[in-house]
């Protein structure tokens, strides 16, 4: 109604775009807030230790960056990281909170090492996609178990998710202690893959593999999976508003159960990069809860596929670097883990900083005034 | 200070004075330099359209808006530096729109919430709930102090609202559009605790869109137009029209009646037999049978709580009926889900736009783009395609007039008028066949209301079916072509308008059949 009729018909793609990135901008400070105010608290924890933060730090940076060889670790921690995150960030746009990560990426990596296992005589350009896109089924088909509890009987996909992973995990410790195990060794594990199941190493002389390639493309795809397409698009309708995504039309229930079963693809995903890059079997311990951190990585990248691959970089760094710090300076490296949980202690605790910023305003006003 | 305003016959200084308030959301200023003054134990009635600034001005009284400049005083104190503590120490309370009350908690412990004062860590519950009964009494507000929240009906819970705030001390309360939620008989009541508290020394400040209601409330009434001031007078030496000018700035002319339908128009709607037990055994619609013909207006008239919401989400789909038939153009609906009977020529306007209507954390053009993720030509192979959208959204706001800073602002910080704007043109876009609306000006300001008005006879002009329910007698009374009165989940009767006369109809609305 303001100044009906008189308004210039304006650019308004130019201001929406001002808009956006400020918004973003916003959401990305808070991350930084954050993850800035752990690793505070995380120097003073190492000082009330004896140690100077500092040289903790530094070590810590240096393990992490100091070299080609530990920014090819780095990197490569990155990548189960960054894949499983991005997965969980979908999940949280459409409303469903997918603990399970973990549990499909174990039945991601079951089932990429059984396929490489069964057809060794295949090419690597046939093998390689065979085995990632049957992880991807695999991971897939697994939350989509939870996510169709969901759907038909209203059951927390939360609770789910989390006893698949207990039923992922005692699964394929069955399958590499039983049938697939390795037959020459005592260990859980199955035997090696052959030579053409192996992801192609990226950077000569490191374990740095091909999995990177994925995990740059599931960041940009699902970029624009979640902003460009029809299906994305109802993804963040569901996720913000039930009732109205219902009475436009839209199959809430298939739309949820979607996302979960996206999630738990780009888990499988993960899952196969560990298999084929990492390990070049399976074995029992395939992952160390690249899952759970996952959910932190996607917290962290504020559910934004781009900056869930920073986060989980960044994250990928701490922990690469925390066995540095730990033998050079003698800080244990379970302060990392301290500090990447105050993280999400920080970011669901972001309501209290908007608080203490409108006093501060206040303040200021009232200097001004 | 020199520019005190004169206030129209008083004397002495106010309870409250606010100078030059100014508040801006990014470039939009919502309050542009407004001065109010509220005398101790005064009904202040704030008025304006969609948008003007009310909100704004009362959530920066109580320290929830970012005041860019100006001063408050209040009771001879300056509290220009207001929070919500400093408010609520000085003595003003607010009941928001939307209550701020925890359901699952009882009323005497959504009381003690933040009140150190009433026991630390444990409240002494008999106390508060003696301190309760007292207030109850004083201002003949009935309320029940160990029931929960959630088992409150909306009126009772508004008196929830208004009892915290006294129970905090409040002597300015402020009242946000109070009576758009209640029924009529619960407004009466309303008025009742209004008039105690003025009597006994409380400051009201009131907000409605409802001429009638201002008039026979209030003592004063400041009318706020685009952020600023536009009048302020007393009650006793204005009239409806005058202040229906005031607020939109020029002569409002009538609406043109609806036309007649002929007899020979064909039905577009069809319901037959419509049941629906709810979840909890309770029979909310018992064998509706209702007809709507192509250009008809056929509005349902009820006092809110009887069948009516449930009849409008069956038919749009979000139910499903216990048993009945719906016929839209010949073709059984009953089976089909909600995308398809939007294909079928379906629109549904709910009742709830904040929740069922809007996605209040999307954009405008997110909202538009609700229906249209799946239909050529905004969506191709799977892709929205944004040119196209853009080019759909920035018509319909130019169309439809919406008051939006760009089509990215989310639908949440839109007024109220512009948020049903905002649904209305994405409902009507697509030429439906019929359309349930439900509470279509519920909240709106006059003019807002006339647009919605409009908007739907321009539909039924052109031949569509309009299924119009309303607990406001007057909207159904004034649009419809037929009306029929729905009382516990049946149809009372239906009259053609000619025939109906309000008495009847309101016995009916009370389930009295034979007066
Ligand atoms: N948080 C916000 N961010 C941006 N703009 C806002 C915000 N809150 C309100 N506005 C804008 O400020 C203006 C005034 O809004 P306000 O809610 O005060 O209107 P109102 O007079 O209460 O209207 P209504 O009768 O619809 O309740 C509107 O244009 C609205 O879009
Ligand atoms: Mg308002």
């Amino acid at each position: 109604m303001r100044e009906a009729g008189a308004k210039p018909a304006r650019p308004l793609g130019a201001e929406r775009k001002l808009k956006i990135s400020k918004g973003l901008r916003a959401d990305f400070l808070s991350s930084f807030i954050a993850f800035a105010l752990a690793l505070v608290i995380g120097a003073a924890i190492i000082a009330a230790m004896g140690k100077d933060p500092l040289k903790a730090y530094a070590a810590l940076l240096d393990g992490a960056v100091g070299n080609r060889n530990s920014l090819a670790e780095t990197f490569l921690r990155a990548i189960p990281l960054s894949l499983a995150g991005i997965g969980v960030a979908i999940a949280f746009r459409a409303g469903a909170f997918n603990v399970g990560a973990e549990g499909q990426l174990f039945i991601g990596a079951m089932a990429s090492a059984w396929v490489g296992l069964s057809f060794p005589s295949l090419p690597p350009i046939l093998l390689l996609p065979l085995m990632g896109l049957t992880a991807m089924v695999a991971g897939g088909l697994w939350a989509g178990i939870a996510g169709a509890l969901k759907a038909w009987m209203n059951a927390s996909e939360m609770i789910n998710t989390i006893m698949l992973n207990y039923i992922a995990v005692f699964l394929v410790s069955f399958l590499v202690h039983g049938p697939l195990q390795d037959p020459s060794s005592p260990l859980g594990q199955t035997a090696r893959l052959p030579r053409a199941a192996y992801l192609p190493i990226m950077l000569p002389g490191t374990r740095l593999h091909g999995g990177l390639v994925l995990a740059v493309a599931a960041a940009l795809l699902a970029s624009l999976f979640l902003w460009r397409s029809a299906w994305g698009f109802r993804i963040r309708v569901v996720g913000k508003n039930t009732f109205a995504a219902q009475a436009s039309g839209m199959r809430v229930n298939g739309v949820m159960v979607s996302a979960l079963v996206v999630s738990g693809m780009l888990a499988g995903l993960a899952g196969f990069c560990e298999a084929a890059g990492v390990q070049h079997r399976m074995i029992e311990n395939i992952s160390p809860g690249y899952g759970y951190t996952a959910i932190v990585v996607a917290l962290l990248g504020q559910t934004n596929p781009i900056g869930v691959f920073a986060a989980a970089v960044l994250f990928a760094a701490l922990q690469i670097g925390a066995s540095t710090m730990e033998s050079a300076v003698g800080v244990p490296s379970s302060v990392i883990t301290v500090i990447q949980y105050l993280v999400v202690l920080l970011l669901i605790g972001r309501g209290a900083f908007d608080l203490i910023r409108g006093k501060v305003m206040a303040l200021s006003r009232r200097e001004k005034g | 200070m020199k520019d005190h305003v004169e206030r129209p016959g008083d004397a002495g200084t106010p309870l409250l004075s606010m100078r030059g308030i100014s508040v801006a959301y990014g470039a939009l200023r919502a309050n542009d330099g407004i001065d109010l003054d509220v005398g101790a134990g005064e009904v202040q009635a704030l008025l304006g359209e969609n948008g003007a600034g009310k909100t704004t001005l009362m959530k920066a009284l109580v320290g929830l808006a970012p005041i860019e400049g100006g001063s408050i005083e209040f009771d001879g104190k300056d509290i220009s530096d207001i929070s919500p503590l400093v408010a609520r120490n000085a003595g003003i309370g607010m009941v928001h729109q939307h209550f701020m009350l925890i359901p699952t908690l009882t009323v005497a412990q959504n009381l003690c919430i933040g009140l150190r004062s009433e026991g630390y860590p444990f409240p002494n519950y008999r106390k508060i709930t003696a301190k309760i009964s007292g207030l109850s009494e004083r201002y003949a507000l009935k309320v029940d102090p160990s029931a929960r929240v959630a088992d409150l009906s909306v009126g009772e819970q508004q008196r929830v609202e208004i009892i915290k705030a006294l129970y905090r001390g409040a002597r300015l309360l402020v009242l946000d559009e109070p009576t758009s939620v209640l029924i009529p008989q619960e407004i009466e009541g309303l008025f009742e605790i209004i008039r105690n508290l003025s009597a006994q020394g409380t400051a009201v400040i009131f907000i409605s869109h409802k001429l009638n209601e201002v008039m026979s409330i209030s003592r004063n009434i400041t009318i706020l137009r685009r952020g600023k001031v536009a009048a302020t007078r007393r009650t006793s030496e204005t009239s409806a029209k005058e202040l229906a000018r005031l607020m939109v700035g020029y002569e409002m002319g009538d609406l043109p009646a609806a036309p007649a339908i002929s007899e020979s128009s064909p039905p577009v709607a069809r319901i037959e037999g419509l049941r629906f037990v709810d979840s909890r055994k309770v029979k909310k619609l018992n064998g509706v049978d209702i007809e709507v013909r192509a250009g008809e207006i056929h509005g349902i008239a009820g006092v809110d709580g009887n069948g009516q919401v449930e009849l409008a989400r069956i038919l749009a789909g979000i139910l499903a009926a216990s048993s009945g038939t719906i016929w839209l153009d010949g073709k059984d609906i009953t089976r089909l889900d909600v995308a398809r009977r939007i294909r079928s020529g379906l629109s549904y306007i709910p009742g709830d736009r904040q929740r069922t209507g809007l996605v209040m954390d999307l954009s405008v053009r997110d909202n538009m783009t609700l229906k249209l993720s799946d239909r050529p030509p905004y969506a191709v192979h799977g892709f929205l395609d944004f040119g196209k959208i853009r080019a759909m959204v920035e018509e319909s706001i130019r169309d439809y007039n919406i008051d939006c800073a760009d089509s990215g602002q989310e639908a949440r910080t839109l007024s109220g008028g512009n948020q049903q704007k905002l649904v209305l043109s994405r409902e009507l876009r697509s030429d439906p066949r019929l359309i349930v609306a439900v509470q279509p000006t519920q909240g709106l300001d006059i003019s807002a209301t006339n647009y919605v008005h409009s908007m739907l006879l321009e539909r039924q002009r052109k031949g569509c079916a309009i299924l119009l329910i309303s607990t406001e007698l007057d909207e159904v009374l004034s649009l419809s072509n037929r009306i029929s009165v729905m009382y516990e989940g049946r149809l009372m009767g239906t009259f053609d308008r000619d025939s109906a006369d309000r008495e009847t109809i309101g016995l009916l609305m009370a389930g009295k059949q034979h007066a």
